[in-house]
């Protein structure tokens, strides 16, 4: 493989890459269909998700809400294809991944998605550049391209400086950004948060969201998990669960040109 | 490839420097298993060839049957004074053993204990008759002068080769070359040969050969008779003994065994019912000392690999802590796509290292070992580099083994468990 000077162009390319693959921007990247997911727990069955439906599209930015238990745990490690549905189908990419075994299950959160988890979630013994080259590591493409799309993504999310830093050296709303330029690495079809601004506080929470809002026009797609309503507002829609069936999807009156309206499914 | 090996080791190592204290002490179980596995190779292997110089020293290929006194019974105290106590080995016994195995080369011995003197040097020792054949069969080598001949034997010559050490004895300060040794009275005989020192304890039975003179064995027959007469206290005893040895070397360590059976069969009486007759087979001695040598070396490889399974079994445990200590980086490696098998790798890789680091410091402490237990207990060792890789690669694979489980547990974490986990 070519190594391409420039980081920047390397991603680039990838970039349009991604793009192609978006046959317009409406593409469905992930559906769910009557999704349910049960946990027996001895005699009782709990209902964790009981017969959700959703689409998420190409760009979209949605939050999920609800009580706690209401199921956006969940359903985020569903989407994450870190678990299966117990029945109902789940398509990323157009492809049912709801039957799939462990290792296909791991190609596509490998390939396909991008996790930012509340609590960062990096490997404290490794360093920043390190960390950023796991995802691609387990897909065999770590070298000079990977260390060139690190540096790239490090640059974007503001931390090209930090790159031989240890996790622990560094603030959490930096710890955040590195995980969020983790994510990035695979050129995933979506982000996936759960809580990603939990832990931080509220400057640093916007700061973060600004960068959401920046890496938008890359053709990123993200999907977060939130209790709190302001950080809900700067989403495109928010879907709301109750007892793991979805009580209603609204769509942000501020964003309603960044996306279709869909009052209901 | 190779690049992804390298990675997955330098991560098992920046792993294992999160603990280093933990780390240091969990190799020492397989350190001690390695240089002990390394230490008892090497004493086995110096003890194997210390056993195996021994009985090449008494040739392996050779036969020896020599006359012993036989226990006494009431019938040989009961013998009138003068009669004399008849038992050995017999000229006739020693030509039928010669004609039954033609391809070999035999030597006839006589032994009679003497003193010698050489001028007011004195030494009490055995003066040995034997043929010409006698230096090859017991590869002893001519230092000065030469080796008796035939035609001594034949001449019945007055001459004698000397061992190393009585020639010191009886000449501390003279060139001992054509001077006399007398023996008794006025038996005279002529040095015409020096023996190198051969260093063995045994010979004529206790006596070294370093310290005995050889004379023809007809001029020892003539002069010394077959029946030797001692005082003990008041009474004589009178004993007589054609032969004391007779020494038979088999063209090969193949035939000994053929050889053997032929001489015992011969002298099948004289070994089982008057039992005044022992036949010695070096060789399988030497297979005997190989067979016992088989028990202490199992003994060897079972402490070792106790020893080894102590340091398996502290690797496994700190595998396990290392595993559940590192729960969530197994969730967080497992959401960015690592599969099974990449988590089997890299745990199994970390013990492996962890071991092998163990392995190292214990290869450097088991080849100083074996320079101690041979300074300290006199006892040969000898370090072979198929040893040293042996041991090394057992650290390696042990670590894999005991590795194996905790590696199979992270591997088959719940992802969604394993992010949860604090
Ligand atoms: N592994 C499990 N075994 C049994 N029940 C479970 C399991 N995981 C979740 N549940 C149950 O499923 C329901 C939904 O849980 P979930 O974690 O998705 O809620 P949540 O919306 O994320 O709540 P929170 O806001 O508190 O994080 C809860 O009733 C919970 O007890
Ligand atoms: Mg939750």
């Amino acid at each position: 493989m070519a190594v391409a000077a420039d980081g920047r162009a390397a991603v680039a390319q990838t970039a349009v890459a991604a793009e192609s693959r978006a046959v317009s921007s409406n593409e469905i990247i992930a559906e769910f269909v009557d999704v349910h997911r049960h946990y027996k727990m001895g005699d009782n069955v709990v209902r964790a998700l009981n017969g959700v439906s959703m689409k998420v599209s190409k760009g979209d930015y949605l939050t999920i809400m609800g009580r706690s238990g209401s199921g956006k745990s969940t359903m985020l490690n569903l989407l994450g294809c870190l678990d299966r549905p117990t029945r109902g189908e789940y398509r990323v990419g157009g492809r049912d991944v709801s039957k799939l075994d462990d290792d296909a299950l791991s190609n596509v959160r490998g390939h396909e998605i991008g996790f930012i988890f509340q609590s960062f979630n990096l490997i404290p013994q490794l360093t920043v550049l390190e960390n950023l080259e796991v995802p691609l590591f387990y897909q065999g493409r770590v070298g000079a391209e990977s260390r060139e799309k690190a540096e790239y993504l490090a640059d974007r999310v503001g931390l090209g400086q930090r790159l031989a830093h240890k996790p622990l050296e560094l603030s959490g709303g930096q710890q955040q950004r590195v995980a969020i330029a983790r994510a990035l690495m695979n050129d995933p079809l979506f982000l996936l948060a759960d809580e990603a601004t939990g832990n931080l506080d509220s400057n640093t929470e916007a700061e973060i969201l600004d960068l959401f809002d920046d890496l938008r026009p890359d053709g990123v797609t993200i999907v977060m998990v939130t209790h709190n309503p302001t950080v809900a507002q700067r989403a495109d829609r928010t879907l709301w669960l109750k007892d793991g069936e979805v009580e209603k999807l609204v769509t942000n009156a501020d964003r309603a040109d960044a996306a279709p309206t869909e009052e209901s499914l | 490839m190779i690049r992804d090996t390298w990675r997955i080791v330098r991560l098992g190592l920046k792993s294992l420097m999160l603990h280093k204290l933990r780390s240091a002490l969990t190799t020492a179980g397989i350190l001690f298993g390695v240089a002990s596995v390394i230490a008892m190779l090497a004493v086995g292997e110096g003890a194997k060839q210390d056993a195996l110089e021994r009985f090449q020293d008494m040739g392996v290929t050779n036969l020896i049957a020599r006359s012993k006194k036989p226990a006494e019974t009431a019938t040989s105290n009961s013998q009138s004074l003068w009669s004399a106590l008849s038992y050995g080995l017999l000229y006739a016994e020693a030509d039928l053993i010669q004609a039954s195995l033609p391809t070999s080369v035999v030597a006839r011995v006589r032994e009679a204990k003497r003193p010698m003197i050489r001028g007011e040097h004195f030494h009490t020792s055995i003066i040995v008759g034997t043929e010409p054949s006698f230096l090859e069969l017991t590869n002893m080598q001519v230092r000065e002068g030469r080796w008796l001949g035939d035609i001594d034997d034949r001449r019945l010559a007055n001459v004698c080769v000397l061992g190393a050490t009585l020639t010191r004895l009886l000449f501390p300060l003279e060139n001992p070359m054509d001077q006399t040794v007398l023996i008794g009275d006025d038996d005279r005989y002529r040095v015409v040969g020096v023996l190198s020192e051969q260093g063995r304890t045994a010979g004529a039975g206790s006596t070294p050969y370093d310290e005995c003179m050889f004379i023809p064995l007809h001029t020892h027959q003539r002069r010394f008779g077959d029946v030797n007469t001692t005082r003990s206290g008041g009474s004589f005893s009178r004993e007589r003994v054609e032969l004391a040895e007779v020494k038979v070397k088999m063209p090969s360590s193949e035939d000994v065994a053929a050889g053997a059976q032929v001489i015992r069969d011969l002298l099948a009486q004289r070994i089982e019912e008057t039992g005044d007759v022992l036949v010695t087979v070096p060789l399988e001695l030497l297979k005997q000392e190989e067979e016992s040598k088989r028990m202490f070396n199992i003994v060897l490889a079972v402490i070792a690999s106790i020893s080894l399974l102590v340091g398996g079994i502290g690797i496994m445990n700190v595998m396990l802590a290392t595993v559940t200590e590192r729960t969530r980086e197994i969730g967080i490696r497992r959401a960015l796509g690592a599969k099974k098998k990449h988590v089997v790798q890299q745990f199994l890789v970390e013990a492996g290292v962890l071991s092998a680091l163990g392995g190292v410091v214990g290869v450097t402490l088991g080849v100083g070992l074996p320079f101690l237990i041979t300074t300290w207990f006199a006892q040969k060792t000898i370090i072979l580099p198929q040893h040293v890789m042996l041991a090394f690669s057992i650290s390696a694979a042990v670590g894999v083994v005991f590795g194996l489980y905790p590696a199979w547990r992270a591997a088959n974490m719940d992802p969604v468990e394993a992010l949860r986990h604090e």
